[in-house]
This record gives C-alpha cells, structure tokens and sequence, in this order.
C-alpha cells in the first residue's frame, strides 16, 4: 500500500474494511453498544444495511444470502440481548457450514466482566458453535481481525466467525492499515488431493461392479457440479443426493436417485445397502442418512473426499480417504479416468435400482378431494420447471419437498439440515431474494415453523421483495405429530395448533404482503399462477391441508433399510 | 486407552477455553492439562492427556488440529517421549513418625520445601506412577493436601550416534 494511510475511528476502520472485502450488503439491528458504526452508516453510500426486525432474522437472512450466493453473509448487532438473539443463526450455520461473519458490539472494554448493562461474554457462548471467534481488544488490531474472520469464514470448511467488538474501539481513532494478506500459522485448509489416492480411487471406480456417488453439501459450496455431473454421466454410475447436496446434480437426470437418509427414496437407500463401491463426496455420514452406523453400506468400499480432515472417519470407517477441494480433486479423478476410462457394464446394478423404484415408488393418495402438501409441491416443481430459489423450513414440508420437488441447479434448495432449525425459512427467502433477481425465489414452511419469525415478513415488504412465501398448513406441528403417531400411541401431546393458529391471511395482509388461501386442490394450479406472476412485493399463499398425512417412506431413527417404513404401521409396534 | 498429546498454540486469550470446550462438546475426557509458554513467547505448550477408544483419540486429534489457534498436534503416544508430573504433599509430621516420612520422602528423591512441628510438604517429580506410588506410601501417615501439576511431556529426540573420525583401538 503506497497511499498514506488515513486516520480513522474504528466505526469508519470496520465500514472502510467490510469495503475491502467486497461487502455491499448487511443485516443488521442497531442498538446501545454500535451506535458509533450506525452513525457512520448513515451516510454510508457504499454499503446497503437491510434493517431486519429480530436479531435472529438477520442471522437466517445473513446464511441465506451465503447459501444462494456462495459469498459471505455479514451481520452487525449490538451487544447483549443482540448478540444472543444471533446465536440459533450461528449454530445453524455452524452445523451446515455456512459462512458468514457476524459482528457484535460489546460493552466498553473497562467494564467487560462488570455485569454491565447489556453485556454478556458473547465470545465465550459462541465459541463451541463458530468456526472462530475474536474479541477485539486494541483498535489497531479491528482490520486485520476483520480480514481473518472473513478469511477464515470463507476458506476450507466454511463457517461462521463472530468478532466482538467494545464500544470504545468503535471510537478510537488510529491509522487504516488493511493487510493484503493472512497468515495463521495454525490455519492451512489442504485444497489439492493426495495424488495416489485419487489413483486408488479411479481404479475402485473401474473395478467396481455397484458403485454409487453419495453427494453432499461438500459439492455445492467447492462450486463443484460440473465436474460432479461430468464424472456421472462419463461413467453412468447413479447419484443420490444428501439433504444439503440437492442440486449439485440434476434431479430429472436418470442417473439421479434423489435423497438418501430417513426420508429418502426407497431406491437410493436400496442402493446405498447394496452398493460395492460408495464414493462419498462432501457428505458427513449424518445419523439422518446412515442410520444404524453398523449397517450402513456394510460391504461397500468406501471413499471419501472431504475438506475437513474431521469428517473422515467420524461416524463411519471408510477405506480411502481423500482430504482436499472437491472441486479440485474431482478435476483430477477425471483426467485420471479420461486417461483410462471405466468401461464396466452397469445394465445389471440399474435394473436392480429400478426393480428398487418400481417397487416403492413415491406416492401420494390423490384421488379424494383432500389437499395434500405433497400435490401442492408436485405441482410447484412443474409449475416453476424446477427453475426457482427454494427455501424450506424445518419438518415434513421439508423432506416433502426434496421428495416432490426436482431440484436443476445448485443453490436452488436451501435448507436447515443439520441443526434443524424452524424459523429459518422466512428470514434465510430473505436474505435469498436480496442477491437473487433472476429466479423466483419461494420460502416454504409449516405453520409452526412460520409463527417462528413471522415477523420479518415486514422486512420483505419494506424493500418491496417479491418473495412467494407458501405456508402448508396442517394445524399441527406435522413431524412431532408423525412420530407421535408412530412411536408414541397417537398421544398428541402439545402438537394441535388447529384452535390457536392465528389468520395467516390477516397476519400477511397486516405485514404488508398480499395473501391467499384456499383447501381445495383443483384451486391450486390457479393459485401458484397468481403468486407467480405477483412481483410488486412479497405474497403469501396458504394451503390448508389434511392434517393426518406422513412423510414416508421412512427409516426410524439408528434403524436400517430393513426397519423402513412405507405407510402407516400399527402404532403399538415398538421400533 | 490412554494418549499423551503434546499441543502447540497461539499464546492468546482464550486459547486454553477453546481446547477445554471442544473436550467438553464432544464428550472426550481430559485426565490432565498442563500450559506453558514455550521458547517462542508467542507460542504456548499444552500436554493434555486423554482417554478412550483407538477412533475417539483419532479425532481428539484431528479436533484439535481444525482449531484454528493451535499450530501443531503432536501424539506423543506415538513417539519417544520423557513424561514427567511434579507434586507436593503435604503430610502429618507428629513425633514418632517423622524419620519414617524422611526414609520415604529420600527413596523417592523428594524434596522437603515446607515443614512446621506439625505438617511437612515434599516436592517430588517423575512419572505418575511414582508420584502414585509416593502417594500410596504416605497414606498411611495421613496426606492433608496434594497438589499434581499434570503431565508435562516432550518427544525425545532422534539419538545421533557419532562416529570416532579416526579408528581408535584401545588396548
């Protein structure tokens, strides 16, 4: 840096360094310990700060635009009761690494540890759930922390970094130093594969008989579908897809068996049991995909290509390990395979898979006038051919929707999958719809998870986002309800909102959004039509559906594809 | 099983909680943790010992190494290494058993670093099984207080074996 540096205070330093890393957009809520940053703010032309309504939406909001984007989602709150309303979003994005960075005013450093208004050692309640987390305790230090929080956010695994930051080092003046680059001895992420082991692979690839690709989130976040589909289709072996790797790999390709896990297709599970090679790529062995860890693709060879050397080995044993960039590695497994290329036959494994798919296919009863959740989502997917940005919540609508809707494209499907977060929808369409112009973007929830931050449907509506959020609503908190049905004698303890759910219509209207409702299936074509079309601002649309409906087939939890389920059983069975 | 694992980390603030935590969130035992800094004052030592089956302690390890203050992992286990703990204890020192705690307190190469008419404490370094042992011996005469610093450990380095330039015979 040749210019003189200028002197600053540290509110000018954190905006000046949010410029540098390319940050034109924030969630943010203001409050006591960050007035400094939102006096500079004000003025501010370079950096759109989207004023949320809860704290915890700007979190959600901050991880959808991440997940949509590929880039860092950045929140700014003040301290105390707005830095641990932040915590469920961090904790999400903990788990679904997710990168963002979350910046929390604090107390003035003379009186952290008093028990002074709105204070809390945010530091030490985020340090088991972010990836990193600084406190920062000199002005000097504020641009060059705000440098390794978004590196570390972004690099490797990605996750989120929280950087706490006293009041009085937002005032302090010092010179603006913004370093060109990082270094953290303890820090170096692996992004090439081990060469030898990526020949292993290729050679297990063309001796294997049943292999299958199990694909996680890993794919989405290396950018690496292209050469995800590129190896599928050069060597016709099947894809089945995790939670958070739906739409690495079209889901109308034949070579896709859809989800995996509790919830998934019979036929992927089936493969996943009967498998010879499973090559698993950025998945983490989830309890939701594995189940019984014991039985899980037992006589499988296993691979797996992960950038975290921590989730190799963590839940099930695997035979080669690959540490390194998926997108990277899979380059280099495809010039090795060019080189040499797989030449087995897989006519007998795909009648095998079909044989699986003809047996349990997917199914819903549609033929008695009832709404069902599952027809609304069959007939979004055709509707919006799989084109739009959707963004579910937590729970049977969820799994619902990566049954029903054919995910095209990555970063098309966001979701909360390991922390299982209800509320997360509508702030995470959000946080979507402010970096998304040119897709739809469709928030679907429940109507527990709705009422859980109903109140950002106001931020929608302030910046006019013409978000299409759908609620299916059953009247009942469906999931819990499902496995009180199943495990728990029909006891439907604290589950039935049907006599205190309020007017979601009203409530939309009262947000600002337009609203419809309606039970009826043959409405519902017309219905998704006028939602579609609406883009003056967001619109809600309710569809009342049948309350006793389940998400099968299933897998009961720690079981196998031996326990699945495909209808309903006899609630006194013990599972 | 048990792991002798030797850490080296930033010397900031915090660093020891975020060790203590990840131990703590994912349900590994810690049987001892001991911290200094190191010849690098920026750079701090932890010898940490653990416990559990042979997958556990793999990810004990690679837990660690995904933090991003701590710059090396070292399972000492795996390797030549000196191990030692330093204790003191503080015994009974009546009359009529005081040239008993001395006998003890001299096989063990103990130190006497505080005595009154009616306690003694004895400094004693070693492994833990010495200092277990120590322990077991002065029982008898009624411990009032001990204090274990936990295992501190470091690898042992390669031995070089050097060759006499010139052939000697001795005679």
């Amino acid at each position: 840096m040749s210019q003189t540096h200028r002197e600053m205070n540290g509110a000018e330093i954190f905006l000046e360094s949010l410029r540098k890393e390319g940050v034109d957009i924030i969630f943010g809520y203001p409050g006591g310990a960050v007035l400094g940053i939102y006096d500079k703010l004000y003025d501010c032309d370079f950096i759109h700060h989207i004023l949320v309504r809860h704290e915890q939406g700007a979190a959600h909001m901050a991880e959808g635009y991440a997940k949509a984007t590929g880039k860092v989602g950045v929140v700014l709150v003040t301290s105390g009761p707005g830095a641990t309303n932040t915590v469920t979003g961090i904790a999400d994005a903990y788990m679904d690494s997710i990168p963002i960075v979350v910046f929390t005013g604090q107390v003035p450093s003379k009186l952290i540890g008093n028990d002074a208004f709105q204070e809390a050692d945010i530091v030490g309640i985020t340090r088991p759930i972010t990836k990193h987390n600084f406190l920062v305790r000199e002005v000097d230090e504020l641009a060059a922390t705000i440098k390794k929080a978004f590196f570390i956010a972004s690099t490797g695994r990605p996750g989120p970094v929280l950087v706490d930051m006293p009041k009085d080092m937002l005032a302090k003046i010092t010179k603006f130093i913004y370093p060109d680059h990082v270094e953290i001895r303890g820090y170096k992420p692996t992004y090439s594969g081990h060469s030898q082991q990526i020949k292993k692979a290729a050679n297990a690839l063309r001796k294997a008989k049943r292999p299958l690709l199990y694909v996680g989130g890993g794919v989405v976040m290396s950018n690496a579908d292209r050469e995800l589909t590129l190896l599928a289709r050069e060597t016709g072996i099947p894809v089945t897809m995790t939670l958070q790797g739906l739409g690495s790999f079209p889901m109308t390709d034949d070579l896709s068996l859809g989800m995996l896990g509790m919830h998934g297709t019979f036929w992927a599970n089936m493969a996943t049991e009967n498998c010879d090679l499973l090559i698993s790529l950025g998945a983490r062995f989830d309890d939701r995909v594995t189940g019984n860890t014991e039985t899980f693709a037992k006589d499988a060879y296993k691979i797996q290509v992960d950038i975290d050397p921590t989730a190799i080995d963590k839940n099930v044993k695997v035979d080669l390990p690959i540490v390194g960039d998926l997108k990277n590695v899979l380059a280099e497994l495809l010039t090795e395979l060019a080189e040499k290329p797989v030449t087995t036959d897989f006519t007998d494994w795909w009648s095998m898979i079909n044989k699986w798919k003809d047996a349990c296919p997917l199914e819903f009863e549609n033929s008695d006038g009832k709404l069902r959740a599952q027809y609304v989502l069959q007939r979004l997917s055709k509707m919006t051919k799989g084109e739009a940005v959707v963004v579910t919540d937590v729970g049977q609508h969820q799994m619902w929707t990566t049954q029903w809707y054919e995910f095209n494209h990555p970063r098309s499907h966001i979701t909360s999958g390991g922390l299982g977060t209800m509320g997360f929808s509508v702030p995470a369409a959000i946080g979507a719809a402010f970096a998304i112009k040119d897709r739809p973007v469709i928030s679907i929830s429940g109507d527990g998870g709705f009422q859980m931050n109903m109140q950002e449907l106001i931020t929608a509506a302030a910046y006019k986002l013409p978000i299409k959020f759908i609620i299916l609503n059953n009247s009942f908190l469906g999931m819990v309800r499902q496995w009180q049905d199943l495990f728990y004698k029909e006891k439907y303890s604290f589950t039935d909102l049907s006599k205190t759910n309020p007017n979601f219509v009203k409530v939309a209207e009262a947000f600002g959004c337009k609203a419809m409702s309606t039970d009826n299936p043959a409405e519902v074509d017309g219905l998704i039509n006028e939602m579609m079309e609406y883009n003056d601002g967001p619109v809600l649309v309710e569809f009342k559906v049948v309350k006793e409906e389940m998400v099968f087939p299933m897998v009961p939890s720690g079981g196998s594809i031996r326990d699945i389920m495909v209808k309903r059983l006899d609630p006194n069975r013990l599972v | 099983m048990k792991k002798i694992i030797s850490v080296l980390v930033e010397n900031k603030f915090g660093a020891l909680n975020r060790v203590a935590t990840m131990f703590s969130g994912r349900g590994f035992n810690i049987h001892s943790i001991s911290i200094g800094v190191t010849e690098d004052p920026e750079v701090s030592r932890m010898t940490i010992v653990t416990s559990g089956e042979a997958n556990i302690l793999d990810q004990v390890i690679k837990q660690l190494n995904r933090l991003i203050d701590i710059i090396k992992v070292i399972d000492l286990s795996a390797e030549h290494h000196v191990a030692r703990e330093l204790a003191m204890i503080s015994v009974n020192y009546q009359k009529g058993i005081r040239s008993e705690i001395m006998n003890i307190c001299e096989v063990f190469q103990g130190k006497v670093v505080d005595i009154t008419i009616k306690s003694i404490t004895i400094e004693v370094t070693g492994p833990p099984d010495k200092i277990d042992a120590i322990i077991n011996m002065l029982t008898p005469y009624g411990i009032k207080d001990v204090a274990r610093s936990g295992l501190v450990a470091l690898k042992r380095e390669e031995q070089i074996i050097i060759k006499p330039k010139k052939e000697v015979t001795i005679s």
